[in-house]
């Protein structure tokens, strides 16, 4: 199978197009506005140049890039492609002028970013938009420090070019030590009109699926399991008319991976000396791609996720979607490593180097090959028993590392991360101390919202502790927006998707995440529920939640300050990367305990999960799938707090 | 020989009927994970926005609703399954469907021709308005004219089913009612398998029935003609994809006849090599 899946490879057409070329980027010749404001040149390695705060300007305009051997014109920020990072201080009020040079409406939004609505840019939401020729200001007061991102909220801008990455530093100064600090910011782009590839969906769903059940896959089963085995593997798929290779819309047959703006050809590098520790901040800014990123024969440890402080957990890889950002202390012991990052549906990969001077590099892995989806990704829990399912999957799971009251100190003691997980045994069961939060959740004087939700009317704390695990469709599941419904969902967290399973590497987990203390300083039990589904219909190429698109739907509205659980349950066959505007997303387990602080969660086919969220700005914000075209689609809420 | 078409036909026939009837209207046994009617209780979408919509209530934007995303967006397609020319016959043949609409609902015009040494033989269009009832299922109906060159140009009105049944079944069944009063009823399935990645091989049955003679057009009451096709062809991109296909034409009891006595074939066999695509 991994055969078959870099077939396409070996053509020399092809092979540049996943691979790219090798001076790929922006191009010189910029419009002379955006020349003139430019900071400096970038850099041959695709590295953004920084801009520090407090004020900052942008101009977003057209610039030309060429990643595949075509000209093509991107949307750009300062005509760097990511655009620059922006550099900023917990605490500091910011004002950041971002003037539209293009001849459409554009607009910033500052993703996972606390601040008041009118400045979140979600044109029609939170405000008009940003013209063409027009400057807004965005001003806000940062409460809240770590790795982030911005982007653009309009059409596809984003899948254009406009990203950047918002590094914003503790008041009190940066507590994760290390020698080195990285950005290293992942993306995707397409030569193609992004609106052309959206249509082409429309009238085939899987034309750029590469991987296609085909009479040679079933070919090969018979001749490995029999003609009755194999012709069973594939009944429910082709009674249900569904795909068990839907890993991805789109796939390297129209885009090229960036890591930094870079093509794998590209190499970006960054250089260390031996002994160092590197901070890696890892951000997935591409537009409809899942990485699974690892550096083999490094350890990763995660300290921080979506720019909130983490226990330290070490792990060999991890997968993050769209939107996601998880920041790794890595202490390289050879000249050179390869950061590779396959997507999930195995059909190219960005990559970058670490290296200790320029120009080395390492072998480069071969991809992993494509796995079918299972049951579990189609029934979920169906019936087995759930504790046991996780615990055969996964004989590998990621330790937390260093014990959580001393936690701050992450990287203190190398030798003991470097370590391989010994006691498999204990996998999954991190002993945190939840003492902290359950003595909380006792305190009820705390939630002042008013009960005017039905589900308030019987939510006695008892009832609430947990989240609710009975079933609610939508009456609007039942039409023709919605390909299939998940009766059974599990909800365990330990699982880490299609394609991670049996690897034989620690893959991180949701499970794995514990947010450092103090990190959650809202332990309120939640005073109501709100079941979403995330649903869709690959065939007709639509995606939505509880069967209604977007312009189908009527917001979520949410009461000022009130401490709420939200429900998503997965009934489609993709990974979904939720975003919630404005407010965190406190993920809890099965059972109601508070694990990790978030702004954007994953959610697998057939999985549901619950988060806790305080809505402490009014105003209204957006909700969406971050894989832009499932959010283009529909996939996409209007929240109010009122 | 007859015979045997005869069964292939009936056996056709029931298949599509099977999976028309089984799926287009009431789907699946997969618990209940596709199709299926809401439960009385089932949850209300619209129960968490306290009355609040995208254009008004609490911090609406002033004006109308600005933010629309692709759900709303009206898109345009064009498909040409069949593009081809049989060189024993001098038969070029066309099957072209176009597309305007949203997601659910669209307009639809599908257009066949048949042409003869550069002159229009027979041609079949059909306007229609093609609205989403199931998860794979449109329900079509519009105006459908058929000309032809050598008999009486006719108009009907058009009801039908389109979608994909299980296995990948692309299935359609329209009837076609005449102002004479003269019914057609076309029935047609279509299946491909992926050879490999590049390589796929298309086949599709066709059976017509029509409900009394029409002698004009050399068609008679009854099962009158099925076809069977069999294309071959190589995706160079997936929207273009020349091919190689063999098709294999019948026609039965009281068409067979009228075609004897016009000296027709009752049988055609032809090789066909065209391209599909669209975009």
């Amino acid at each position: 199978m991994t055969e078959k899946t870099q077939r396409p490879l070996r053509s020399l057409s092809r092979r540049r197009f996943v691979q790219g070329l090798a001076a790929g980027g922006v191009l010189s010749g910029l419009p002379s506005i955006t020349n003139a404001l430019r900071p400096r040149e970038s850099t041959t390695h695709g590295t953004a140049s920084d801009l520090y705060g407090p004020e900052i300007d942008l101009v977003i305009g057209q610039s030309p890039v060429n990643f595949t051997g075509v000209r093509r014109m991107a949307t750009t920020i300062n005509g760097s492609l990511p655009a620059p990072t922006l550099r900023l201080r917990e605490g500091d009020q910011v004002t950041i002028r971002v003037t539209n040079n293009l001849d459409v409406d554009t607009s910033l939004h500052w993703h996972g970013i606390i601040l008041p609505y009118q400045m979140d840019g979600i044109p029609g939401i939170s405000f008009k938009g940003i013209a063409p020729g027009e400057t807004f200001t965005y001003q806000f007061t940062l409460q809240q420090s770590g790795t982030y991102w911005y982007h653009a909220h309009s059409g596809f801008q984003e899948m254009t070019g406009i990203y950047g990455a918002l590094i914003i530093e503790p008041k009190d100064g940066e507590h994760i030590e290390s020698e080195r600090d990285y950005i290293v910011q992942f993306s995707d782009w397409t030569d193609d009109d992004p609106m052309r590839v959206f249509s082409k969906l429309r009238v085939q769903s899987d034309v750029y699926n590469l991987s296609r059940p085909s009479f040679g896959d079933f070919a090969q089963d018979i001749s490995d399991i029999g003609f009755i085995a194999a012709m069973d593997k594939r009944k429910m798929w082709n009674e249900m008319r569904m795909k068990p290779t839907d890993l991805a819309d789109l796939s390297s047959r129209t885009l090229t991976y960036l890591t930094n703006g870079t093509t794998p050809a590209g190499n970006w590098t960054a250089i260390f000396k031996p002994g160092e520790r590197v901070r890696l901040r890892f951000i997935n800014a591409a537009s409809n791609t899942f990485y699974d990123v690892r550096i083999p024969g490094v350890t990763l440890t995660v300290v921080q996720c979506d720019g909130q402080d983490i226990v330290p957990v070490a792990v060999d890889e991890f997968r993050f979607g769209p939107g996601e950002t998880y920041d790794v202390i890595v202490q390289p012991s050879q000249e050179a490593h390869t950061i590779f990052a396959q997507t999930m549906d195995r059909s190219g990969f960005a990559l970058a180097t670490l290296a200790i001077r320029d120009g080395l590099r390492a072998a480069v892995p071969s991809m992993d090959p494509v796995q079918w989806l299972t049951m579990e990704d189609m029934m979920g829990a169906m019936d087995h028993e759930q504790a046991d399912h996780s615990a055969e999957n996964h004989a590998l799971t990621a330790q937390p590392i260093v014990d959580h009251s001393a936690h701050i100190a992450p990287a203190a003691d190398h030798s003991a991360h470097v370590a391989p997980a010994q006691d498999h045994s204990a996998h999954g069961t991190p002993a945190l101390d939840h003492s902290a939060h359950s003595a909380s959740v006792a305190d009820h004087s705390a939630h002042t919202a008013p009960a005017t939700d039905e589900h308030a009317m019987h939510g006695s704390d008892s009832v609430l502790s947990k989240p609710s695990q009975s079933v609610r469709h939508a009456s609007t599941e039942y039409g023709p927006s919605v390909d299939m419904r998940v009766d059974t969902p599990r909800t365990n967290l330990d699982n880490p998707g299609i394609g991670l399973r049996d690897n034989s590497r620690r893959v991180l987990t949701l499970a794995d995440l514990r947010s450092a203390k103090g990190v959650l300083n809202d332990t309120r039990p939640p005073v109501r529920e709100i079941e979403l589904h995330l649903t869709g219909n690959m065939e007709r190429y639509t995606w939505s939640i509880d069967g209604l698109e977007f312009g189908q739907s009527t917001p979520v509205t949410l009461h000022h300050h009130e401490r709420v659980r939200v429900i998503l349950q997965n009934d489609t066959m993709m990974t979904h990367p939720m975003h919630l505007h404005g407010m965190w997303s406190d993920l809890e387990n099965d059972q109601g305990e508070l694990l990790v602080r978030r702004h954007t969660i994953p959610v697998q086919p057939a999985q549901r999960i619950s988060f806790l969220t305080t809505p402490h700005d009014l105003g209204r914000w957006a909700w969406h799938c971050h894989l832009l075209l499932h959010m283009d689609s529909g996939m996409f809420r209007e929240v109010v707090v009122a | 020989m007859r015979n045997g078409h005869r069964k292939i036909a009936r056996f056709a026939f029931a298949l599509l009927a099977t999976a028309l009837s089984t799926q287009a209207f009431a789907q699946n046994d997969h618990g209940q994970m596709q199709g299926g009617k809401a439960p009385a209780d089932a949850r209300d979408p619209h129960a968490y926005a306290q009355g609040n919509t995208l254009s008004d209530g609490d911090y609406s934007l002033p004006g109308p609703r600005q933010l629309v995303l692709a759900d709303e967006h009206k898109m345009f397609s064009f498909k040409a399954d069949h593009l081809e020319y049989a060189t024993q016959s001098d038969v070029a043949t066309f099957d072209l469907q176009a597309r305007y609409g949203s997601i659910y609902k669209a307009f639809v015009v599908k257009a066949d021709a048949d042409m003869e040494n550069g002159r229009l033989e027979h041609s079949q269009l059909d306007l229609l308005w093609s609205s989403a009832f199931s998860a794979y299922f449109d329900a079509q109906f519009g105006a459908s004219v058929s000309h032809y060159d050598n008999g009486v140009d006719r108009q009907f009105f058009a009801l039908g089913v389109q979608g994909l049944a299980p296995y990948w079944f692309e299935v359609n069944a329209t009837a076609y009612v005449g102002s004479n009063g003269h019914a057609t009823i076309v029935l047609d399935a279509e299946h491909e398998i992926l050879l490999t990645q590049k390589l796929v091989f298309q086949s599709r049955v066709g059976l017509t029935f029509n409900s009394k003679d029409e002698r004009e057009n050399l068609l008679g009451k009854g099962l009158s003609s099925n076809d069977f096709e069999f294309r071959l062809r190589y995706e160079f991109t997936p929207q273009f994809a020349p091919y190689i296909g063999i098709t294999f034409s019948n026609t039965f009891d009281a068409t067979a006849r009228l075609r004897r006595s016009a000296n027709l074939s009752e049988h055609d066999t032809q090789w066909v090599t065209g391209i599909r695509l669209w975009f």
